[in-house]
């Protein structure tokens, strides 16, 4: 440490506990525990791609096409199954935000019953894994409804995109709530003592300070999302991770899987990390203004 | 006005409803034995007193002793165990659905010690909220009402300004004139300088000064000595939840009766 001496008695322990402090405040506002990625994962990983990258050139026959060729070759079909990832993410993204807020209000409305029951919802969906949800949505909701006569297919990927906006919903329900009790309560007290409202005082004076601090963990959500709709691949949506699987068994090349899924989460790094760093600026404004 | 000040007693007490705002005689703020607690702590045990239309009552006392809750029972913000609260022509302890206490708050107004603006509108908007959205009046009428207000608070050249870029004392102002934007009955201040420097003081003391000169109805918690002796018209002093001595601030602060309050008195004069 350099700079000046800090006056305590226990100047050892103050930089950890600063650090511990920022990351449990970071942690209560968003409501999870934060998955940040870091360069070095990217590092890692492109490592894990090239010695992937080897190991499939060195046991490769002689007569085979190069490792960058095959890749090369399967791109067009991988970079469509991203597309529907990320369309599946903006969707349950969309929905779960929607839902969510509502939800998040609810858990701070003043009749009993309304914020019991946005509590239970949000713990239950929260908690549970987010696999199961999506097993839920495949199995339980109908390939199609009837609305006046009229029948309208559900496709896999809708029912996925449901599955998914489910966990996104509650934890979305719990940085609403954690930021608008973030807001001094001397807010609402001015508030009322100038005959706003209480619905008022939600949507004009205290929701609107939230914004702000919600936008951090809301990204952080997001980029969680888009690296879990992957998921969907097992409920066999036909996106990157299943049209990976589909070009493996296609090449019959054992020693392509490290090179072939390290690439895939390339892509998905390279997707996020923008994100990540955009949410830890973002964040560091906000810490200053407030 | 100064005499019908003095005439006012401080012992008029409820009992007399009617249009308190036709005969400045009668009180327009009533409290008559007040109780109030937070679970099993009582803050206030028994208090009474009242203003008159027009009148400025200081209210002193040590920290703890009730001061801040007491302006909170006023405005309906914190609701009363037993005893009668009348303002204007609301009997604020009886009133229990939201609508009713909004319409108690549009003719009490609070000012309060850590400002509360909303850090998210300009100094103009601030003014300019609750008019619009409660009292649902004309928008360009506001505008030229809160600029009004803003230039008699001396912050016409800040109201583009946010919350977070004016001085303490600014943002005091500011907060005076969004409450007298609602166009109150009644001003309740809450320790309004005591969050402020001692330079900054001044300006928000003028504007309060100001106020009382021209007749509007004020409640202060102060631990402003010398200001509560010039303007007010009646100092109470309290003291664990009650009100331990009350009357004219020359009598109070030059001969006070009580050994509590001499005690106090002794303490920051």
């Amino acid at each position: 440490m350099s700079g000046k001496p800090r006056a305590s008695t226990l100047p050892v322990i103050l930089p950890a506990g600063e650090r511990l402090a920022r990351a449990a405040l970071r942690e209560r506002r968003a409501g999870t525990h934060s998955l940040r990625l870091r360069g070095s994962h990217g590092w890692a990983l492109l490592g894990a791609f090239v010695l992937g990258c080897g190991i499939a050139q060195a046991q490769s026959q002689p007569e085979a096409p190069s490792i960058f060729d095959t890749l090369w070759k399967w791109t067009p079909l991988l970079a469509r199954g991203f597309v529907f990832n990320l369309a599946i993410s903006f969707i349950a993204m969309a929905i779960g935000t929607a839902v969510g807020l509502f939800l998040g209000f609810a858990q701070i409305s003043l009749l009993p019953p309304v914020r019991k029951g946005a509590w239970f919802a949000t713990h239950f969906f929260r908690n549970a894994p987010w696999l199961v949800l999506l097993f839920y949505c495949m199995f339980l909701l109908p390939f199609q409804v009837t609305v006046f006569g009229v029948r309208i297919p559900i496709p896999d990927w809708t029912k996925a995109t449901l599955g998914l906006a489910l966990p996104v919903m509650a934890n979305v329900s719990e940085i609403a709530r954690g930021a608008i009790q973030s807001i001094p309560t001397t807010q609402w007290e001015a508030a009322g003592s100038l005959a706003f409202n209480r619905r008022q005082t939600l949507w004009m004076i205290i929701f609107p300070q939230c914004i702000k601090r919600m936008l951090p963990p809301w990204m952080n959500l997001y980029a969680i999302l888009t690296m879990a709709t992957v998921l969907a691949s097992i409920v066999g949506v036909n996106e990157m991770m299943t049209l990976t699987q589909r070009a493996l068994s296609a090449e019959n090349r054992p020693g392509l899987l490290l090179a072939f899924y390290s690439y895939v989460l390339l892509w998905f790094f390279v997707y996020c990390y923008p994100i990540a760093r955009w949410t830890v600026r973002l964040e560091a404004r906000y810490a200053v203004n407030q | 006005m100064t005499l019908a000040r003095e005439a006012a007693g401080s012992s008029a007490l409820p009992g007399s409803p009617g249009d308190a705002r036709k005969d400045t005689s009668e009180p327009i703020v009533a409290l008559h034995d007040v109780h109030q607690a937070f679970g099993d702590l009582e803050v206030l045990k028994g208090v009474s007193f009242s203003v008159r239309m027009g009148g400025v009552v200081c209210i002193i006392g040590p920290s703890g002793s009730g001061k801040s809750t007491l302006l909170r029972c006023i405005n309906g913000l914190v609701p009363i165990r037993s005893g009668t609260i009348r303002v204007a022509n609301f009997d604020v302890h009886l009133l229990k659905t939201d609508e009713e206490k909004i319409a108690l708050r549009k003719e009490v107004s609070m000012v309060f010690q850590q400002y509360n603006l909303f850090p998210h509108k300009t100094a103009l908007e601030n003014v300019m909220m609750a008019p619009i959205h409660v009292l649902k009046e004309d928008r360009n009428e506001v505008r030229e009402r809160a600029v009004a207000l803003l230039t008699k608070v001396g912050l016409a050249a800040k109201q583009n300004a946010y919350p977070g870029e004016l001085s303490g004392g600014q943002q005091q102002r500011v907060a005076i004139a969004r409450s007298l934007a609602m166009r109150p009955e009644v001003m309740l201040f809450d320790e309004v300088t005591a969050a402020l420097d001692p330079e900054t003081v001044k300006e928000v003391l003028n504007t309060i000064r100001e106020l009382a000169r021209e007749g509007m109805t004020c409640i202060l918690v102060t631990h402003e000595m010398r200001f509560a002796r010039e303007i007010a018209d009646e100092v109470h002093f309290t003291d664990g939840g009650t009100i331990v001595e009350s009357g004219p601030p020359a009598q109070l602060f030059d001969h006070p009766r009580k050994a509590r309050t001499r005690a106090f008195l002794s303490q920051i004069l």
